[in-house]
Formats: C-alpha cells, sequence, structure tokens
C-alpha cells in the first residue's frame, strides 16, 4: 500500500465510558495523539488504565463515546492470546485474510510461503495450531496480519503468554521485521523494558481514567536487547512514573473492594 | 499392540456372550420358542436376508431416517442460528423448544396421524421432532459460546457478515454441534423404531412386531441385533469417526 508519508495516524479526542451495573465508568479521557507511519509506538500503563480498549478503538474493534481517528487502511491486529483458528492449518490460517479477498490461488501460496519464510515457519505449513508452541503460534499470527500489507499493525501485549527466552528471540525478529515492512507499530505492554527495548516511543498512560502522562523518546540503536544498558537506564526512569500509577490502581482496588 | 490387545478382548468377551447364551439354551432353563439358541437366530437372520423382507425392511427405516434427520438437520441448524442471533427468538422460540424438548418425541404420534393420516409423512414427521430439538439447542448454544475473540480475529482479517458465518463460525462451533448431531441422530433413531412398531407399516420396527405376533422370539431377536448393528454402525463409525478426526486437528 503507498502512503502519503505527511499522513499521520491520529488520534484525537478520544473518550470512552462503560457502563457497567448502572455505573458509567470513564476508561479514556481524551487521549490525543499522533503516530507518523514507520514509526514504532509503544504504550505502557498499570492494568486497567485502558491502553487495549484504546487499542481496540483504533482497530474499530470497539466504538469510542467521543472523538475520532483518522487512519489509511485497516489495521492489523495481533491479539495477546493466539488467536488462531484451531480448524485450520497453519498455511490457511496465513492465507485467511486473502481467501476473504478472493485472490487467486497460486498468487495466495506465493504469498503465504514468502511470509511463513518471514516468520521463520517454513516447513510448518501443514500443522495445526495445536501442534505448535506458544512462539510458533505468535508468529503464525503474525504472518497471518502481515500477509494483508496493513499500514498499521495494532499489538496487543502480543508476547505475554511466552516464556523469557521466546520472547527475547521475538523481539529482534519484531525489530527485523519491522524494519523491512516499514509497518507503523501500536504496541501495548505492561512490561516497561519491552517497550523500551521496542519503540521509538515510548508513552506513559495513567491509571483509570485512562490519560496519557508522559512521553519518551528512545534514540538508541538497533537492534537493541533487553540487557542494553541504556535500555535499562531508560526503563527505571519510566518505572518511576509508573510506580505512582500503580499504587494510584491498587489503593482504588482497595476502596473498591471495601464498598 | 493397544488396538490388538483391545480387539482380542472384545473377541474373547463376545465368545463367552455367546457361550452363555448358547449354554442358557442348552440346558433348557426356558422353553425353546422363548429362549432360542445362536444357531437359530442366526438361521432366521440369513433367511431374512435371502428372502429380502429384511433387506426391504433395513432399506425402507433407513430412508425414513435419512429423510427426517436430514430435513431436522437443515431445519434444526438455521433455526439454531436465527435463534442465537435475534433476541426476541431466544426469549420465545427458545424457550418453547426448551419446554418441547422434555416431550418425548414418540408422544407426537397421535398428532401426526391425525394430521397427516397413516402415512410416510406421519412417520417422517416423528423422526424429524426427535431430532431437531437437540440440534437446534447445540446449534443455539455453540453459536453462543463462539470465543468472541474469534470474531474480532475474523473481523480484522477482512471476514465481514456471511463470510463471517461461514468461515469462522460455522467451523467454530463444529465440536459442539457434532455432539448435538449425534444426539439427535439417536433420539431419531429411536423415534424411528417406536414409530414403526406402533404403526404398521414396512420397516425394522413393524417386522419385530410380527415376530411378537407369530411368537417367533428368533425373528425377534434377529431384528434386535439388525437394529443395534445399524445404531452402532452410525455411532461408532459415522459419527465416531468424524469425531476423532474433528479431535485430532483441533487437538482437543
Amino acid at each position: 500500500m503507498t502512503l502519503n508519508i505527511s499522513m499521520k495516524l491520529q488520534i484525537r479526542n478520544i473518550n470512552k465510558k462503560f457502563n457497567n451495573n448502572g455505573h458509567s465508568i470513564e476508561a479514556l479521557d481524551n487521549i490525543n495523539m499522533e503516530i507518523s507511519y514507520g514509526e514504532f509506538v509503544c504504550l505502557v500503563g498499570p492494568s486497567g488504565c485502558g491502553k487495549s480498549t484504546l487499542l481496540n478503538i483504533i482497530a474499530g474493534l470497539s466504538t469510542p463515546s467521543q472523538g475520532r481517528i483518522i487512519k489509511q487502511g485497516q489495521p492489523g491486529f495481533m491479539f495477546q492470546e493466539p488467536t488462531l483458528f484451531p480448524w485450520l492449518k497453519v498455511k490457511d490460517n496465513v492465507a485467511f485474510g486473502l481467501k476473504n479477498l478472493h485472490q487467486e490461488k497460486t498468487a495466495i501460496k506465493e504469498k503465504v510461503d514468502h511470509y511463513l519464510k518471514m516468520v521463520h515457519l517454513s516447513g510448518f505449513e501443514n500443522a495445526y495450531p495445536h501442534e505448535l508452541s506458544g512462539g510458533m503460534k505468535q508468529r503464525t499470527a503474525l504472518a497471518r496480519t502481515l500477509i494483508l500489507d496493513p499500514p498499521i499493525l495494532l499489538m496487543d501485549e502480543p508476547f505475554a503468554a511466552l516464556d523469557a527466552q521466546t520472547r527475547e528471540i521475538m523481539y529482534t525478529e519484531l525489530q527485523e521485521i519491522w524494519r523491512i515492512t516499514k509497518k507503523t507499530i501500536v504496541f501495548v505492554t505492561h512490561n516497561v523494558r519491552e517497550a523500551v527495548c521496542l519503540g521509538d516511543r515510548v508513552l506513559v498512560f495513567t491509571a483509570r481514567p485512562g490519560r496519557i502522562k508522559k512521553e519518551f523518546f528512545i534514540n538508541l540503536p538497533r537492534p537493541r536487547d533487553l540487557g542494553n544498558l541504556e535500555v535499562i537506564k531508560i526503563s527505571n526512569a519510566i518505572h518511576e512514573e509508573l510506580k505512582e500509577e500503580v499504587e494510584k490502581f491498587r489503593q482504588e482496588m482497595e476502596t473498591h473492594e471495601k464498598n | 499392540m493397544k488396538k490388538i490387545k483391545l480387539a482380542i478382548k472384545i473377541i474373547i468377551f463376545l465368545l463367552l456372550l455367546f457361550g452363555l447364551w448358547y449354554g442358557l439354551y442348552y440346558f433348557k432353563i426356558w422353553p425353546a420358542w422363548l429362549f432360542p439358541s445362536p444357531q437359530q437366530v442366526w438361521k432366521t437372520l440369513l433367511k431374512g436376508l435371502a428372502n429380502k423382507t429384511l433387506i426391504i425392511g433395513i432399506l425402507i427405516s433407513l430412508k425414513r431416517i435419512f429423510i427426517g434427520f436430514g430435513s431436522a438437520l437443515l431445519i434444526g441448524t438455521i433455526l439454531g442460528f436465527l435463534i442465537a442471533r435475534i433476541q426476541i427468538l431466544k426469549e420465545t422460540l427458545g424457550i418453547l423448544l426448551l419446554g418441547l424438548q422434555t416431550l418425548p418425541s414418540i408422544c407426537w404420534l397421535p398428532l401426526a396421524l391425525l394430521w397427516f393420516g397413516l402415512n410416510e409423512k406421519a412417520i417422517v414427521f416423528v423422526v424429524i421432532i426427535g431430532a431437531i430439538f437437540s440440534i437446534t439447542l447445540s446449534v443455539q448454544a455453540a453459536v453462543l459460546n463462539v470465543p468472541i475473540i474469534y470474531l474480532q480475529a475474523g473481523k480484522i482479517l477482512g471476514a465481514k457478515k456471511f463470510t463471517l458465518y461461514r468461515r469462522v463460525v460455522l467451523p467454530a462451533i463444529m465440536p459442539s454441534y457434532l455432539t448435538g448431531i449425534k444426539q439427535g441422530w439417536s433420539f431419531a433413531w429411536r423415534s424411528l423404531m417406536s414409530g414403526e412398531m406402533l404403526f404398521i407399516t414396512v420397516g425394522l420396527g413393524q417386522l419385530l412386531m410380527f415376530g411378537r405376533e407369530l411368537n417367533d422370539m428368533s425373528q425377534v431377536l434377529a431384528v434386535m441385533l439388525v437394529i443395534i448393528f445399524i445404531g452402532v454402525f452410525f455411532d461408532q463409525l459415522v459419527f465416531g469417526f468424524i469425531d476423532r478426526q474433528l479431535k485430532r486437528r483441533w487437538g482437543l
């Protein structure tokens, strides 16, 4: 997909309220951000701060109570749990989106092979999802998303369920894929070091209602890894910001429980 | 190896069972006309197959169950989807079906006879009624239980409306759907047999009743064996096979 470089993914005055047994809960409060195409942005914040809600709104899976999103094309989405369809083989899972577009069979096969190679899963075309490890499942999910060539890739804690070693491999691979495909990535996580390792920019959210508290630009050379001293230093600074919010969230939960 | 061991166990068990049967016959605990030997039953079975009465009975019963069960499958599936998706139907028809499900399907026979008369339609109607509730209710429950995450993933990947149903919802409900189909089949089979016994027309149920009327216990037992055999064939081989394939694929 060709893009106008000056265009940005714009998130304007987004508010989101949920109705919970008659109580209105404010999940997001006036979120504004601009993300340049090709940028890798990470959102961190305490649990329940609405960062996943924001991602769902950008994806079009949820509608905001107020505000709007200006974007090009349907963003791709990677969920926390592997949402591969258990009734389809790896290759058919990856081809799922293209088949909805009624593309030619040979073209689909070529693309499936290409993207499976990109995520290092060549040779697993005919496996069923339950035969794959957690990391392989998420790689398949990534290939399934990338194959549609969406300009924007939304990722909701995609590596949270993986073990530490697999996760580190995924960081390297994701950075490489991002470099090759030049996608715009919005990546939600509660793992600060993960955010610093991956992002050009890290946005810290407040506890509920979610607001953007602070913005950090990460100007470190790539590829980065978790052990990088600079990554650790910046992560510590962000942690300080977050501590306050996590504490607030904890207190809120306690008063909530007392009531 | 495991399979061979299991087969040996089953064969030994069946041999013991026949041995016991033959033993009971041999010692004349009951008169032979009430308790025939395995050989007599076997002969009756072969005779029935040779003079085609049994074959015609089997074919007619199978025809009825295929028509009845096939219609129930079609109507029940569509109905299940509609009830799952339309709130007002769920609150009305859904509850009505739950109530009707408790009525044994053979209780519909008098109604069917009055509506359709003593003919094929009445018996097929009872078979449809026998299968349709479990199919409808299983489809309804399964559609409502499709993990929302599959629907979201499907939508993000461009499957909208009807495509979403065809490519995501339908395959996602398969495991519970299959359970409902299997249950529907066995209810349909039972309804058919009861129907054929009550309302005299050609079929396995009628052959069973003929056996009773002629005091021919070996015919009764031979027909019972055929009914068991057909039941096991569909339950274990046809549905069992599909079920095992599905479970292997899904890793269940």
